[in-house]
């Protein structure tokens, strides 16, 4: 009896690694992905589209943290391809600054990140798909009216009067702020950190003055927008094209020449007019790649019958999360599973730890204290760093869920069994009861209220961190957040924050229920006490 | 393990209400935590079935003395010994199973029902008739076990608890009780009918009796042999008679000065 939540976590662990090793056998999925924007979802279902239609066994993996994450899991593996830019090839990997004359020419840019991409990392560019897509600076019709701005030189003279809201991407990179000021000179009033989901309507809003965006953003349109012109060549080439893993490149010749038939096909036009049936008019990025691949003559079929999206747009909330019930329950195991593991595994570990470390007070403190500070790291800084060591995926995810359980966990146990009534224990010492007959019979009983506290509130951080898991592929509920996010699209943020919400909820309850089964048999008794008074007056009275 | 006090096997047919009385013994003993000295050179011998009080105010030594007894405290020097043995050679977990112990809050396990609190030291000993003794416990200080056994502490008086608390180190029959304070925490009536209970009771049981006290009056009430200390050493030592009609030291005959005056303030 005692032993099945082990057994059944245990379980768990093994169906998810098989479901893991599954993809890592013979006849493996292509494991498609993207970093989390919209136009890196599109590309990404169209590469992930061409392939089926040729036959080929596909596995999505989209909305990879960032540029980071994306391209470390690449190099382990763990994905074989997501479209990338030249330019960021260039400047957040590679970390080159190229002569003038060569950072202008976009083909010279390409022949020399496809080179150094091969030489250190053994990773390989597919010709490029044929648009760039370069940071544009933009700022209102009004404001670039008012203060004259056409040039981001313009923009760099009257900097000291405006507020910036940048991705947070942005504002680290050397090709974004950190160049920017250095190049230009360019030196906000302030500078806000925002979301690529808000930064629209925060400029829209008047919240910001200047927004960092891409140059095929559908936004731009939609919010009429006026792009600075970049007059000293500050940002490289960004063109767009498939990257993709040493292992594809081996073993699927095929598969490679499949993926390059989108090369030179795709026009900064038809780029802008595709993300924005993404980014504005909330189409769905399955159709819009299949629409523009059957386009392009790349997949037969028939045209989709027009008429069909807005019927989308106009269904209501509860009917589009009514829709999207198998996806949204298999989303809510998965994240449920996740939890589970890691909570389990979180309280196999810190409750011994706890109890060891009320024995050894001397390091308790320095202990929990490490434990604590591990709750202060990011959850996505902690993400990022499991990458090198663990790829992407189910692992680092269930690890880094782990350590965030760890401190409330051991923190309730330590305290729990270093405060159980001290007189109570004192006397069991007194009488002769050896000490693990005090642990089991005195401290851990009276401990168990406090102990509880601790893995309800391990459980309710653990369903709320593990929609980040989404940011290195580890699926869940997240998975619509992160996707809603890039996309803007906030009802799909919903159908993924909603059900997470209500399962921290029904988690935390079910662990109430259990507290109450596993207290103290006197405050137990206390709950029929209260019932006895109710029904059979004195009951209880002596 | 939990059944032995569910089932309901025949009331204490071998239950023998008189134990074997242990004498006690303190030779010269010394003991200090960090750079203070809690004992200096103390001895005290109490004999078999005998009660002796130690006298003191706090930081006296006298509840570090008591604890000597069933090793809770290690004494740098000195032996101590309980009947004829040396306690230092005794495992202390069996030593204790062995002396009846009682402190000033009672210190009930509190998710246990009192009989289940009562029968501790039986269960230690894995005796099979622990709830029989648990219940004849139960009986001798005052608390019918039929209605008393099945409650919680904390659906108890304070006077109730402290009897429950000395009906669990009287349950096993040892030969020695040690008590701390045990009625410190009480009103003065149940203290009175407490000490009342627990006099009577302990010569029933002949059970050789150290207690703590700092109460002159409760001493000379309980014990044959009262023990005052001061400062890790002992004042005087004899029956509460010696030390009213001679007192050793200024600070035994201020002590009686001040227990007399507490009285005198009482009738005046």
């Amino acid at each position: 009896m005692r032993k099945t939540p082990i057994v059944v976590a245990v379980s768990c662990a093994l169906l998810l690694s098989a479901a893991g090793a599954r993809a890592q056998g013979a006849g493996r999925p292509i494991v498609v992905a993207s970093k989390p924007f919209g136009e890196s979802y599109l590309l990404a279902e169209m590469f992930a589209q061409l392939l089926e239609s040729r036959g080929f066994n596909v596995e999505r993996r989209p909305g990879l943290g960032a540029t980071e994450i994306a391209f470390a899991a690449l190099r382990t593996g763990a994905i074989d391809v997501y479209p990338e830019y030249t330019g960021t090839g260039l400047v957040a990997i590679l970390h080159d600054t190229l002569p003038d004359a060569v950072a202008a020419d976009p083909r010279a840019v390409f022949a020399h990140v496809s080179q150094r991409f091969e030489d250190a990392y053994q990773t390989r560019w597919l010709p490029p798909l044929g648009f760039e897509n370069t940071y544009a600076i933009a700022v209102t019709k009004t404001t670039a009216r008012r203060f004259h701005l056409s040039t981001l030189s313009d923009l760099a003279r009257e900097s000291p009067h405006l507020t910036a809201g940048f991705t947070a991407d942005f504002i680290g990179r050397s090709d974004g702020l950190v160049g920017l000021s250095r190049v230009y000179g360019l030196r906000p009033r302030a500078v806000r950190p925002l979301a690529p989901a808000v930064k629209y309507q925060a400029l829209a809003s008047g919240a910001v003055d200047v927004i960092d965006g891409y140059s095929t953003d559908g936004l731009l349109a939609r919010y009429d927008l006026v792009t600075l012109v970049d007059d000293r060549h500050f940002f490289p080439p960004y063109e767009a094209a498939a990257l993709v893993s040493q292992q594809l490149e081996r073993d699927s010749p095929s598969a490679i020449a499949t993926l390059t038939l989108l090369s030179g096909r795709l026009d900064v036009q038809t780029m802008r007019q595709l993300n924005r049936r993404v980014e504005v008019d909330g189409e769905d990025v399955k159709r819009v790649g299949s629409d523009e691949l059957r386009a392009l003559g790349l997949v037969g079929g028939k045209q989709p019958t027009p008429g069909a999206r807005s019927s989308v747009q106009r269904s209501s909330f509860w009917s589009y999360l009514w829709d999207r019930r198998a996806t949204i329950f298999s989303l809510t195991m998965r994240h449920l599973l996740l939890v589970a593991i890691a909570l389990a595994a979180a309280v196999i570990v810190a409750v011994p730890l706890g109890l060891g470390l009320e024995r050894a007070r001397r390091v308790a403190e320095p202990a929990i204290g490490t434990l604590g500070v591990l709750q202060t790291i990011p959850s996505i800084a902690l993400l990022a760093f499991m990458i090198p060591l663990l790829g992407v995926g189910v692992t680092p995810a269930l690890i880094a869920l782990w350590l965030y359980a760890l401190y409330p966990i051991a923190r309730g146990t330590y305290s729990g069994v270093r405060d159980a009534d001290p007189d109570a224990v004192a006397a069991a010492e007194a009488l002769g009861t050896t000490p693990r007959q005090r642990l089991l019979w005195v401290r851990l009983p009276l401990a168990a209220p406090v102990i509880m506290a601790g893995i309800r509130t391990a459980a309710v951080i653990t369903v709320g961190a593990a929609t980040l898991a989404a940011f290195i592929g580890a699926g869940g509920l997240g998975e619509p957040i992160v996707a809603g996010l890039a996309l803007a699209d906030t009802r799909m943020i919903l159908s993924g924050a909603l059900p997470a919400a209500v399962l921290a909820l029904a988690v935390d309850g079910l662990l109430a229920v259990v507290e109450g089964l596993i207290a103290p048999a006197h405050r137990r008794q206390r709950l029929w006490e209260r019932h006895d008074r109710l029904t059979s007056p004195g009951g209880a009275s002596g | 393990m939990r059944k032995l006090w569910r089932s309901s096997t025949q009331w204490g047919a071998a239950c023998t209400l008189k134990c074997m009385p242990t004498p006690l013994s303190a030779r010269n003993v010394s003991h200090r935590f960090g750079n203070v000295i809690a004992l200096e050179n103390v001895s005290v011998e109490v004999a078999a079935g005998q009660a002796t009080a130690l006298v003191g105010e706090s930081g006296s030594g006298k509840t570090t003395l008591l604890r000597c007894f069933n090793r809770l405290i290690e004494p740098e020097e000195g032996d101590i010994l309980v009947g004829d043995k040396n306690v230092r050679t005794e495992s202390a977990v069996l030593l204790r199973r062995g002396i009846g112990y009682v402190q000033q809050l009672g210190g009930l396990l509190p998710h246990w029902r009192v009989l289940r609190n009562v029968a501790l030291v039986p269960v230690l000993q894995e005796r099979s008739d622990a709830e029989d003794a648990a219940r004849e416990a139960l009986e001798l200080v005052g608390l019918p076990a039929a209605q008393f056994g099945p409650r919680f502490p904390h659906e108890l008086s304070g006077g109730q608890r402290q009897r429950v608390a000395l009906a669990r180190s009287i349950a096993a029959r040892p030969g020695v009780i040690l008590l701390d304070e045990p009625f410190g925490a009480l009103d003065a009536i149940s203290r009175s009918e407490l000490q009342q209970s627990f006099d009577d009771l302990r010569r029933r049981l002949s059970v050789t009796t150290l207690l703590v006290t700092h109460d002159l009056a409760e001493a000379g009430r309980l014990a044959e042999q009262v023990v005052v200390m001061r400062k890790g050493r002992i004042e005087q030592r004899g029956s509460m008679r010696d030390l009213v009609h001679a007192p050793a030291t200024d600070y035994v005959a201020h002590l009686i000065e001040r227990a007399r005056a507490g009285l005198e303030a009482l009738v005046s």
